[in-house]
């Protein structure tokens, strides 16, 4: 292990090499552009490939295709990138291709103020698509957890076969933090799940004995078939409601039966706690400073910092905030993840915290809007 | 022994018969295509496990779901970057792009205007049947001017695309044109452009009887392939100016481009080596 300081995005460019990237296809847009261009100078010199294609559709398509010749692949992007690249991640979810998109949020709609921050997209990154299922998102809310979480990222497209979002924003992007960086063997990087049977018996989207299939490749002598279509096991289109369930049920499954095994959080005086500010990504940092500011003036305050956002782990959600009265969701929006708390934490009470802000929201506004509530 | 097609090793059998209409012309353009394949592979030129289809969205794209290679059906438009993306991480592979003129020159345009400007080392091929297919005849960009389309009833106002011009613009290393009803010469088309580095073009005109011939008036697949032979023009070296074509005035098939240009692998192998400090100045 070694310390470095590091932005939010060289963190992920970092990390993103020590999880075996091998493929980056991108197109420039700020506040991404510099992991772009540190994997530009960095990734060929461990064997890697970065191209700059025409646009995010071009980019994220080629990370697909990378992807099915074995190469642990990843794009990284903004909001008008995001929406370019959405019908493509559908095709990545109903293909069970394993990538990573580094979705580093700025300031919308459409090009709205470019080099600043927001919260606006954390819906979009999971619902974004067509097809009514779920993307795991990862959100960092340091350059630390940035760089753990970009590792985590790859790790669990791989376990599932899934895309998986890494949400940033604008202002973890630049903001310098100590990092502990990770050598080989220090931590745990999961590599592809190939067939142990041979070609002839080969299902490409057969789980065998599980939810995620076993994953061959272009030139492994499989014949493996990339299949947007609904299909059966073998791959082949099957326009039947049978098939049509049973493939959505397993895709569905898959992720959201792994809720608890991604879900990840951090907290400050969870254990005396009436009052939560649950927080993710660059506002998480003001809702726990003004945590300290309400427990000094007398509140029962905790700050619950979620890592990550989808799937929603339900149970385990209602299970950690057992013992508080009041959950305040404090994020840089119209008050978007509030709307998924709010089904989970049916018997709390939970207040919506939006504060708008190009930077972070500054910890006395959340003070003041909080103790309004209390 | 059951009786079987010699071509049938290539095939996923077990998915014949294709989704496509009785006398469409793409099973012809199939058939060529594995007959080109087959006989690179038994020169040895090509290993049966490098070769991989991509195709978009369309009744063309489809040509992915029945032969024995590595393949893949994506989304419309996009079969380029995911098949450049595969030859760059696996630069073994044979990667061959097939999609409709919709899928390839509309949605598509702009990746393959891309692939072209790189001479990307893949070979794209174009089935030209100058309407939508799949989505029940709406305008191509290739639908000649004055057609009826469902999307144009008063007749295409619009100038059809040369799609061989741009290709030949735009810098590919074999840029050909070619045709369902001349499937001996569509093979040996296809069976050049395969030894081809760089990017190959070929575009195939095919019949579309179920949709392009019931609104032109030849609804029966032998008639409007008539009506196509009759309007191709086989040329040794044409020019590019003879590529424009318009329902009236016919098609010009032959060779436009072939030359040996470094493809985009030769030009960023030597990139790579920059990067790891093994340049030779
Ligand atoms: C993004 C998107 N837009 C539209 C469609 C609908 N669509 C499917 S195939 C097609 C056009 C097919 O025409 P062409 O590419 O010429 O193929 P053909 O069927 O004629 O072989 C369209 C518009 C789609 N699948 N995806
Ligand atoms: S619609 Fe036209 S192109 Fe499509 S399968 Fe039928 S005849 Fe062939
Ligand atoms: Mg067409």
């Amino acid at each position: 292990m070694r310390y470095e300081y590091l932005t939010g995005n060289i963190a992920i460019a970092e990390a993103s090499i020590t999880s075996g990237l091998r493929f980056y296809a991108g197109y420039p847009i700020t506040p991404t552009s510099d992991i772009f261009e540190y994997l530009a100078r960095e990734l060929p010199k461990y064997g890697g490939h970065v191209i700059q294609f025409e646009d995010e559709i071009a980019s994220i398509n080629a990370v697909i295709g990378a992807s099915w010749a074995c190469s642990k692949a990843m794009t990284a992007t903004s909001g008008p990138g995001f929406s370019l690249m959405l019908e493509a991640l559908s095709l990545a979810v109903i293909t069970e291709t394993p990538l990573v998109v580094a979705y580093v949020m700025r300031t919308g709609p459409s090009t709205g103020v470019p080099t600043r921050s927001g919260q606006y997209d954390v819906l979009q990154s999971t619902y974004g698509f067509h097809g009514g299922l779920v993307i795991p998102v990862l959100a960092p809310s340091t350059p630390q957890e940035a760089y753990d979480l970009t590792i985590k990222a790859f790790n669990v497209s791989e376990k599932l076969r899934t895309p998986v979002v890494l949400l940033s924003d604008a202002v973890i992007a630049h903001t310098y933090g100590k990092v502990a960086m990770r050598e080989k063997g220090e931590v745990e990087v999961v590599e592809r799940s190939k067939p142990s049977v041979p070609p002839s018996e080969y299902r490409p989207y057969d789980p065998v004995d599980g939810l995620v299939p076993p994953m061959a490749c272009f030139g492994d002598g499989y014949g493996v078939l990339v299949e947007s279509l609904t299909h059966d096991e073998r791959g082949y289109y099957s326009p039947r409601t049978d098939s049509q369930r049973k493939l959505m049920w397993r895709l569905y499954r898959k992720i959201a039966e792994s809720a608890g095994q991604i879900f990840e959080y951090s907290s400050l005086y969870l254990d005396s706690c009436d009052v939560a500010l649950v927080s993710y990504g660059s506002t998480a940092l003001s809702a726990q400073v003004a945590t300290k500011v309400l427990r000094e003036r007398g509140v029962r305050a905790c700050s619950v910092k979620f890592k990550t956002l989808f799937p929603v782990y339900e149970e385990g959600l209602a299970k950690l905030l057992e013992g508080v009265e009041k959950v305040f969701v404090v994020e840089n929006n119209t008050g978007l993840y509030y709307r998924e708390l709010r089904g989970v934490l049916k018997d709390r009470e939970v207040v919506s915290v939006p504060l708008i802000d190009l930077d972070v929201p500054p910890p006395q506004e959340v003070v003041e809007v909080v103790s309004k509530w209390l | 022994m059951a009786v079987t097609h010699p071509l049938d090793r290539y095939l996923r059998v077990d998915r014949i018969p294709t989704m496509w209409c009785p006398g469409c012309g793409l099973g012809i353009a199939l058939g060529a295509m594995l007959r080109a394949i087959d006989r690179r592979i038994e020169e040895g030129v090509l290993k049966r496990e490098n070769v991989g289809f991509v195709g978009g969205i369309g009744c063309t794209a489809r040509m992915t779901l029945y032969p024995q290679f590595d393949s893949a059906h994506v989304i419309h438009g996009r079969a380029i970057p995911f098949a450049l993306a595969v030859k760059i991480v696996k630069p073994e592979m044979k990667m061959i792009v097939v999609g409709g003129d919709g899928d390839i020159a509309a949605i598509g345009g702009n990746h393959l205007l891309h692939a072209l400007k790189r001479n990307a080392d893949l070979l794209v091929i174009m089935v030209n049947n100058m309407i939508y297919g799949m989505t029940g005849g709406q305008l191509a960009p290739t639908t000649p001017r004055g057609l009826y389309t469902t999307t144009t009833p008063y007749g295409n106002p619009e100038k059809e695309l040369n799609v061989i011009k741009l290709a030949a613009a735009l810098g590919a290393n074999y840029v050909a044109r070619s045709s369902i009803t001349h499937p001996q010469l569509l093979e040996r088309t296809i069976y050049k452009a395969l030894a081809k580095r760089g990017l190959a073009f070929v575009e195939v005109l095919s019949t579309c009887p179920e949709i392009f011939g019931r609104h032109i008036g030849f609804r029966n697949p032998v008639d409007l392939y008539m009506e196509l032979r009759k309007r191709i023009v086989v040329k040794t070296n044409p020019s590019i100016e003879e590529s424009d074509y318009d329902w009236s005035r016919g098609f010009v098939i032959g060779e436009f481009v072939d030359k040996d240009e470094p493809g985009f692998l030769d030009t960023y192998r030597e990139y790579v080596l920059k990067a790891v400090g093994g340049a030779e100045r």
